[in-house]
C-alpha cells in the first residue's frame, strides 16, 4: 500500500454539546414500488451521501447494462443486486436542517416479512410508498395493517413514479382517495397523501414544476413534521430484572427501566410474586450517584433485604402493579413455517420473562384484505390472528393499550423467535386479588406446642450415592423414635406422582424442585419436620427453595467424593452413564454446583453413617426446638 | 434523554443481555476507538468489572502504539487479555483480493479462538454506519459452526428480544455499537474522557481514521490533532470512514464475502 491519503473538507464549528435522539422512521410498501429508490433519493437531495457514493451507484449500475438504480446504494448486498430486491432490513443516517434521523428500510418482499418487522418495530413513524401506475397492492394493505399492529400511528403516504401516468391529477386522486379508505379502516389518518417521482427527486425535498396541482408538504417537509415519541416516565413503574450482580460486596439488581421511574427509598415488588424491598441505593460506574432514575435508563439497584430475585422478575410499585394471571388473549404475527395450532407449547417472552405457555384458542385469524376476523383452526406463517394462550406459572402483564413496552412480546419456540405478540387483555387470576387461603382456627403456635416442636424442612443435596436417602431415612426413624412428626419426601417416591409429568430438561427440573419445594412447605406448615432428598444439583434451583419455604428451611450439603459415589454406585446409574446409558447425570456430564452457604456440611466421605446421623440429630434438635424451650437454654 | 445517554443506557442492556443468555462468552479487542468505547461501556455495564475475556485475535501487523496500549490499558483495567496469532496469508483462501486476502487472517484466527475456548458468545464493535453490509446486521447475530453469517437468513429481531439460543457447535455475535455512528464514538469519548491510541490525532498533516493492519491503512490528510477537531472535522466530512481499509475497495462484493466466511 502506498500510503494514498483521502482529504477531508475544513474544519468549521465545534460541537460536543448533547443531541437529541435520532427519529427513526420506516419506509414501507409493496415490492418494486419504489422505496429503496425514495431513499436514495432522499440521500442526495439532502446532500447526506459519502463523495465517490454516486460514482460507485452509477459503475454497479452501468455493469448490469441498466440505468441508473439507486436501489443500489442500499442493497448493497451482491445478491440483492443481483435479484434486484431488497433481502433485508437496513439503517441509514441522515439529517435535514431541523433534526437527525435514521431510515429504517423495510423489505416489501412477502417472504421477507420477518425482516420487514425487525426493521418497522423500531419505527416511530412511517412512509408507504405506493406505484402510481400499479396502485394498491396486497404488501400496501399488509404493511399498513403491520404498522397499526405495531402501534404506529404517524403515517404519510408517497404516491411514487407519477412521471409514469403523466403527472396525472385524477389519477393520483383515485389511489389517494382507495389509501385513504383503507386506512380509515385501521382507524389512520395519513397526515399527507404526497405525489412524488424518486427518480426525478420531484416532491422529495423540493416542490415540483412537473406537479403544480399538488399543494401539500414535500417529503422532507412531512418528514419534520412528524412528532417525536414522549417518554414513558409518567407511566407505572416497570424495572424487568435482567440478571443480579455479585462482582463485589454489593447484589446488584439489574435491569432498564421500560417505563415510569422509581427513587431510592421506593419500596419495590418482585411481579409476579408480592415480595417486597425497598431500593437502598442506585449504583454506577463513572457517573454521579443518582437518587432516582425513570424509564430508558439501564440500572443497578441495592435493596435493603436479601429477597431471592431473579431474571424474569419485574419490579414496580404494589399500587400499580400488572395484571397477575394464567391466561392472556394477544394479537399474534406469526413467522414461522410451521402453523400453530391449539395445544401447541412454546413459551411467551415478555421483556425478561419467559412464560412457558400453551395455545388455548384460536379465536380468529385477521383477513388482510378485507380486514376481518376470519375463522381458523391454525395459524399460518405470515398471518395476523388473535389467540388465547395458557400459562402454568403465574405471569405478570401489561395490556398493550396501556403499556406500550411491557404489554407486547415474542413467542419462542425450539430456541427461535416465531412470532411478535401484543396483550389484548389479560385475565387476572385469584392471586392477583391477594385471596389468601382462610385463615386456620388452629394457629402454628398451638400445633407446635402440641408437638413439642417447630416444623422445618431440611434440604439434603449431594451426588448420588452420597447417602441422602439413607441419612433421611436413618434420621426419620430417630426423629419418630423420639416423638417428633417427621416425613422423608424423597426425590424418586416424588418423581413417582406428584412430578410425574416431568421429565428432565432444564424447565422439568426447575419445576420438580418447585414443587417439590411447595409440598415440603405444607407439610412443615402442618408441623413437620420434613426432610427433602433430592440431588438438587443447581444453586439457582436450591436458593428458589428456600425463597418458597421461607426461615424454616435448612440447606444440608451431604459431601462426598465423586469417587466415593462411583464406588458405591447403589443404583447401577454411575455404571450407566459412564457407559452413555444415562445422560446429563450429576457429576458425570453434568455440573454439580456445591452449596456455598449451607447451613450443614455432612462429610459423609470417610466416617461412619452412624456418625454423620448424629451429627445431623444434633443439628436437627436445636433447629426444630420451641422458642420457649431455646429461652430456658439461654438462662 | 440525550441522543448519548440513550446509545450507552441501549449498550449496556445490550451487554447484559449477552452476559446473562451467552456462557462462555468473550470480547473482542482491536485496540481501535470502537473497541475502547465498547470496553468503557461493558465497565458501565457490570460496575466497573469486566467478567469476562478480552480477546485481541493479532495479526502481527499492528502499529507499535497500538501494542503499548494493548499492554498499558490490559493491567491499567485489570483485564483478563488473551492474545492468539493469526495464521500466515498463505493459509488464507487465494481467490480473495490480496489486502481481504490478508485480513481474512483474523477470520481464521478467530475461529481458533473459539474452538480453543469454546465460546457462545463473541461481543464485537462493529456500526452499521462502517459498511452497507454490516447495516444489515442484528445485534444477536448467529453463526454456523464453520463461522459463516447467513445474511439471507437472519432471524426476526425486534422489542430488544434477541435471539440466544444456539445450536451445538454454532455462536452468537452481539453487536452493541451497533446503532452508534463514527461521531457518536468520538463525542462519547470526548464526554467520557476514554483513552485512545494516539494514531488517531494528525501529525504533520495527517492522521489515522480508522486503524487495521500496517500495509493495508492508509492516513488521511488532516490537522486535527485533539478530539474537538475530530469531532468537527467528521461533522463535515463526506468521505466514508473506512475509505483508508484497502480491503473495502479491491472489488465490489470483497467486504461482503469477508463477512459471509465470518469476518467482524
Amino acid at each position: 500500500m502506498d500510503g494514498t491519503a483521502f482529504a477531508l473538507k475544513p474544519v468549521e464549528s465545534v460541537t460536543t454539546a448533547p443531541l437529541a435522539e435520532r427519529f427513526p422512521f420506516a419506509i414501507v410498501g409493496h415490492v418494486d414500488h419504489g422505496k429503496s429508490s425514495l431513499i436514495g433519493r432522499l440521500l442526495h437531495d439532502t446532500n447526506s451521501l459519502p463523495e465517490g457514493k454516486f460514482a460507485e451507484i452509477k459503475a454497479a449500475s452501468d455493469k448490469r447494462g441498466g440505468t441508473f438504480e439507486w436501489s443500489f446504494l442500499l442493497d448493497a448486498l451482491q445478491a440483492e443486486r443481483d435479484q434486484g430486491i431488497t433481502i433485508d432490513t437496513t439503517q441509514i443516517f441522515f439529517q435535514t436542517a431541523r433534526r437527525r434521523y435514521v431510515i429504517i428500510d423495510a423489505p416489501g418482499h412477502k417472504e421477507f416479512l420477518k425482516n420487514a418487522i425487525s426493521g418497522v418495530a423500531q419505527a416511530q413513524a412511517a412512509f408507504l410508498v405506493i406505484d402510481a401506475a400499479e396502485g394498491v397492492r396486497e404488501q400496501t394493505r399488509r404493511h399498513a395493517l403491520i404498522l397499526q399492529l405495531l402501534g404506529l400511528r404517524q403515517i404519510a403516504v408517497v404516491v411514487n413514479k407519477v412521471d409514469l401516468i403523466g403527472h396525472d391529477q385524477a389519477r393520483f386522486d383515485a389511489i389517494a382517495r382507495e389509501i385513504t379508505a383503507y386506512l380509515a379502516q385501521l382507524k389512520l389518518t395519513p397526515a399527507a397523501i404526497i405525489p412524488v417521482s424518486a427518480r426525478n427527486g420531484d416532491n422529495i425535498a423540493a416542490r415540483s414544476a412537473n406537479l403544480p396541482w399538488y399543494q401539500g408538504p414535500t417529503v422532507l417537509e412531512a418528514l419534520d413534521h412528524f412528532a417525536a415519541a414522549p417518554v414513558a416516565t409518567d407511566q407505572p413503574l416497570r424495572l424487568p430484572v435482567q440478571d443480579v450482580f455479585k462482582f463485589d460486596e454489593r447484589r446488584l439488581v439489574v435491569g432498564r427501566i421500560e417505563s415510569g421511574s422509581l427513587r431510592v427509598g421506593d419500596r419495590l415488588e418482585f411481579a409476579p410474586g408480592f415480595k417486597q424491598a425497598k431500593v437502598a441505593s442506585i449504583e454506577a460506574w463513572s457517573a454521579p450517584q443518582a437518587m432516582a432514575a425513570s424509564a430508558g435508563q439501564s440500572v443497578a439497584i441495592t435493596l435493603d433485604d436479601e429477597l431471592f430475585i431473579e431474571r424474569g422478575h419485574v419490579a414496580v410499585h404494589s399500587e400499580r402493579r400488572p395484571v397477575l394471571g394464567h391466561r392472556a388473549e394477544l394479537r399474534l404475527f406469526w413467522l414461522d413455517e410451521q402453523p400453530l395450532r391449539v395445544g401447541d407449547k412454546l413459551k411467551l417472552k415478555v421483556a425478561t420473562a419467559e412464560y412457558p405457555v400453551e395455545v388455548e384458542k384460536i379465536t380468529a385469524a385477521i383477513d388482510v384484505e378485507k380486514l376481518q376476523p376470519v375463522q381458523a383452526s391454525e395459524v399460518a406463517r405470515n398471518a395476523i390472528a388473535e389467540i388465547t394462550l395458557r400459562s402454568r406459572a403465574l405471569m405478570a402483564l401489561d395490556k398493550a393499550a396501556d403499556m406500550q413496552r411491557t404489554g407486547r412480546g415474542v413467542l419462542i419456540r425450539d430456541g427461535d423467535i416465531v412470532g411478535g405478540a401484543l396483550v389484548l387483555d389479560a385475565e387476572s387470576s385469584d392471586v392477583d386479588k391477594r385471596l389468601v387461603a382462610p385463615d386456620h382456627l388452629v394457629t402454628r403456635d398451638a400445633r407446635e406446642a402440641l408437638n413439642g416442636h417447630r416444623g422445618a424442612v431440611l434440604w439434603l443435596t449431594g451426588l448420588s450415592g452420597s447417602g441422602k436417602s439413607t441419612l433421611a431415612m436413618g434420621l426419620e426413624r430417630l426423629l419418630f423414635q423420639r416423638g417428633r412428626q417427621v416425613f422423608v419426601l424423597d426425590g424418586d417416591r416424588l418423581r413417582q406422582g406428584v412430578t410425574a409429568d416431568l421429565g428432565f430438561s432444564p424447565e422439568d427440573r426447575a419445576e420438580n424442585i418447585r414443587r417439590s419445594a411447595e409440598v415440603a412447605k405444607l407439610l412443615a406448615d402442618a408441623g413437620m419436620v420434613v426432610l427433602v432428598s433430592l440431588i438438587s444439583p443447581y444453586a439457582q434451583e436450591r436458593d428458589r427453595a428456600r425463597a418458597i419455604v421461607g426461615e424454616r428451611f435448612h440447606e444440608i450439603h451431604v459431601k462426598a467424593d465423586l469417587a466415593q459415589c462411583e464406588a458405591r454406585d447403589p443404583k447401577g446409574l454411575y455404571k450407566a452413564a459412564r457407559s452413555g446409558a444415562i445422560k446429563n447425570f450429576t457429576g458425570i456430564d453434568a455440573p454439580y454446583e456445591a452449596p456455598a452457604k449451607a447451613e450443614l456440611v455432612i462429610d459423609n466421605s470417610t466416617q461412619p453413617i452412624e456418625r454423620s446421623l448424629a451429627a445431623l440429630a444434633a443439628y436437627v434438635e436445636p433447629a426444630i426446638a420451641l422458642q420457649a424451650v431455646k429461652d430456658a437454654w439461654a438462662i | 434523554m440525550s441522543d448519548l445517554d440513550a446509545l450507552e443506557n441501549q449498550s449496556i442492556y445490550i451487554l447484559r443481555e449477552a452476559f446473562s443468555r451467552l456462557k462462555p462468552i468473550a470480547m473482542l479487542w482491536s485496540l481501535g476507538k470502537d473497541s475502547n468505547v465498547m470496553l468503557w461501556l461493558a465497565r458501565k455495564a457490570f460496575l466497573g468489572h469486566v467478567p469476562f475475556p478480552v480477546v485481541h485475535v493479532d495479526t502481527g501487523k499492528k502499529f507499535p502504539e497500538m501494542y503499548d496500549f494493548r499492554d498499558r490499558y490490559a493491567k491499567t483495567w485489570n483485564l483478563n487479555l488473551i492474545v492468539r496469532d493469526c495464521p500466515p496469508v498463505e493459509e488464507v483462501d487465494p481467490s480473495l483480493p490480496p489486502a481481504a486476502r490478508s485480513a481474512a487472517r483474523k477470520t481464521i484466527g478467530l475461529r481458533r479462538v473459539l474452538d480453543e475456548f469454546q465460546f457462545k458468545g463473541i461481543i464485537a464493535g462493529i456500526r452499521r454506519d462502517e459498511q452497507a453490509t454490516r447495516a444489515k446486521e442484528r445485534v444477536f447475530s448467529p453463526r454456523a459452526e464453520s463461522g459463516a453469517w447467513n445474511f439471507r437468513d437472519q432471524p426476526p429481531e425486534f422489542w430488544d428480544h434477541f435471539k440466544s439460543d444456539l445450536p451445538e457447535g454454532a455462536h452468537m455475535r452481539i453487536h452493541p455499537l451497533l446503532s452508534w455512528t463514527e461521531l457518536d464514538i468520538w463525542r462519547y469519548i470526548a464526554r467520557e474522557g476514554i483513552p485512545i491510541v494516539d494514531l488517531y490525532y494528525a501529525r504533520n498533516g495527517k492522521r489515522y481514521r480508522s486503524l487495521g493492519d500496517q500495509d493495508i491503512t492508509s492516513p488521511i490528510i488532516s490537522d486535527a490533532s485533539n478530539l474537538d477537531e475530530i469531532i468537527a472535522e467528521l461533522t463535515h466530512t463526506k468521505t466514508s470512514e473506512r475509505a483508508g481499509r484497502a480491503m473495502d475497495h479491491e472489488r465490489e462484493d470483497a467486504f461482503e464475502r469477508l463477512r459471509a466466511q465470518g469476518y467482524m
